[in-house]
């Protein structure tokens, strides 16, 4: 006899196995013959410029934190929400306060933009065009000419 | 399922590796059909017809596709990671076959009966998102790299409206076995979880707003986490070629197109499952029984298939910016409205 996560472990292997046929039964079939183009990365016909193993946007980061405090939040209610009904308006009240604590995070996160994928930029004001010394000479110099 | 095949074949393994090995009797054959629908649907929605040459309409083009994948040569670049590159297939489709141990698909037949669940589910299916990230860094091609990444973020963002919606159904149920949700909801389509489930009338009519809400946003947050259109940034054909799995051929390619329909059909039984009955008969106990019920879970599984193949026809792709702004600003906040809602409904 089997455990109920035994099961789970079978269909794992049930679905590796079956990945294991497809490519052994592609594997008889298909021809091989590698040559230098053909193995190189797909850049829609230009030659691959430089390395692919790049440094990607900061965003990425942001976005995996707030899920996982999110995700961690959920995994609470879970146990939470399955004995809901039996234990009534305590359960409410608790999770009440649960969930105000965290939608004052979900808040906190929004009013400092970092839910927008382009995070708002700082407002820096802007230098009044005769004061700069640079400009003045290059407009003079204009004029001269 | 199990103890008719115990009757059969005595207490063996074989019993229980049959028993894991049915959810892909039926994936496989779905898959083609809808391989098949997919095209017919598109065409037919733009005035065109779709194949005609291979079969009768083209009924058989599915599976000349099957053959030219399995006679095409499998390239691996040359720079890429080989290990990875060759693990990926395998995350990707295990996570989604897995997922099928705990679908009920008829009163007699349940992969897995673990008490988790569909806690279970939303757990395993998270093994597609490495298996992505490891196939599109693996690759290295920048294509599938940037779809990789938008495709991680994309599923993650998207985990907290479902759980969410998961959540408001559970405090109805009370189960996260959805064997026993799909029983909770049984005698006509009434007392299914999107109406408020089989509760005195007043809860039900107070219910319903808050129900239908979360039904729709875990319908849209499934949408997001199959990465289909409207949602499907990361294989955008038009700005990254064809994302993550740009570099696969053959064989590969196949495992992961099935895996993407395994998932399709997933969601839509997740959303059957919950919201709308699972296996139980819309007309109480009229057209009943384990084989009807059978039917039933397939016909309601399919119709959210076939409804997820229109909105893809019909609604253009967010921008990245729209998708983050969706998960997190619309539809968590819309949730916990309803969590509150629903809370106070149950105990008052």
């Amino acid at each position: 006899m089997l455990t109920e996560f035994g099961k789970v472990l079978l269909f794992l292997i049930v679905g590796a196995m079956f990945v294991v046929g497809g490519l052994v039964a592609s594997w008889l079939l298909r021809p091989h013959r590698p040559y230098p183009g053909k193995l190189s990365p797909y850049e829609c016909g230009e030659e691959p410029v430089g390395e692919a193993w790049i440094r990607f946007n900061v965003r990425f980061y942001v976005i995996a934190l707030i899920f996982l405090i999110f995700e961690v939040e959920v995994v609470f209610l879970f146990p939470w929400a399955l004995v809901y009904r039996e234990l009534g308006m305590f359960a409410f009240i608790e999770m009440a306060i649960f969930l105000a604590i965290l939608l004052v995070g979900l808040a906190y996160v929004w009013v400092k933009g970092d839910l927008d994928w382009d995070k708002p930029k700082p407002h820096i004001p802007k230098i009044e065009r005769s004061h700069s010394p640079l400009r003045a000479s290059a407009s003079a110099e204009r004029v001269t000419a | 399922m199990y103890e008719l095949l115990q009757q059969l074949l005595g207490d063996s393994i074989l019993v229980y590796v049959i028993g894991a090995a049915l959810p892909l009797l039926f994936i496989l054959p779905y898959a083609l059909v809808t391989v098949l629908l997919e095209m017919k649907v598109s065409a037919h929605m733009q005035d065109r017809v779709a194949y005609m040459y291979t079969g009768w309409h083209g009924v058989l083009q599915p599976v000349a596709d099957i053959v030219k994948l399995l006679q095409k040569e499998d390239t691996i670049p040359g720079v890429a990671d080989k290990t990875l590159f060759r693990l990926a297939p395998y995350l990707v489709f295990m996570g989604s076959y897995a997922g099928f141990a705990a679908i009920p698909f008829s009163s007699a037949y349940i992969g897995s009966d673990i008490d988790l669940g569909v806690f279970y589910i939303v757990a395993i299916t998270s093994l597609a998102v490495i298996g992505i990230l490891m196939a599109g860094w693996a690759s290295n091609n920048k294509w599938s790299l940037f779809g990789a990444m938008r495709s991680a973020a994309q599923i993650v963002s998207y985990e907290i409206p479902t759980a969410l919606s998961i959540l408001v159904a559970v405090m109805i149920t009370g189960s996260l076995n959805l064997q026993d949700v799909t029983h909770f909801q049984d005698g006509g389509f009434w007392n299914w979880v999107v109406f408020g489930g089989p509760l005195p009338l007043t809860q039900k009519l107070l219910l319903l707003p808050f129900t239908l809400v979360s039904f729709f946003i875990l319908f849209i947050a499934g949408i997001a986490e199959v990465n289909r259109t409207p949602f499907d940034l990361p294989e955008a054909e038009s700005e990254l070629v064809q994302g993550y799995n740009t570099e696969y051929s053959g064989m590969k390619f196949a495992i992961f197109y099935l895996a993407e329909y395994a998932n399709v059909f997933l969601v839509s039984a997740i959303v059957v499952s919950l919201y709308l009955g699972g296996w139980t008969s819309p007309f109480g106990e009229f057209m009943s029984g384990p084989i009807w019920g059978f039917f039933w879970f397939v016909a309601k599984g399919m119709f959210f298939v076939f409804m997820q193949i229109w909105i893809r026809w019909t609604l253009p792709r967010l921008r990245v910016d729209q998708l983050m702004y969706t998960s997190w600003k619309v539809l968590t906040p819309f949730l916990f409205v309803c969590i509150f809602a629903v809370g106070f409904i149950l105990v008052v």
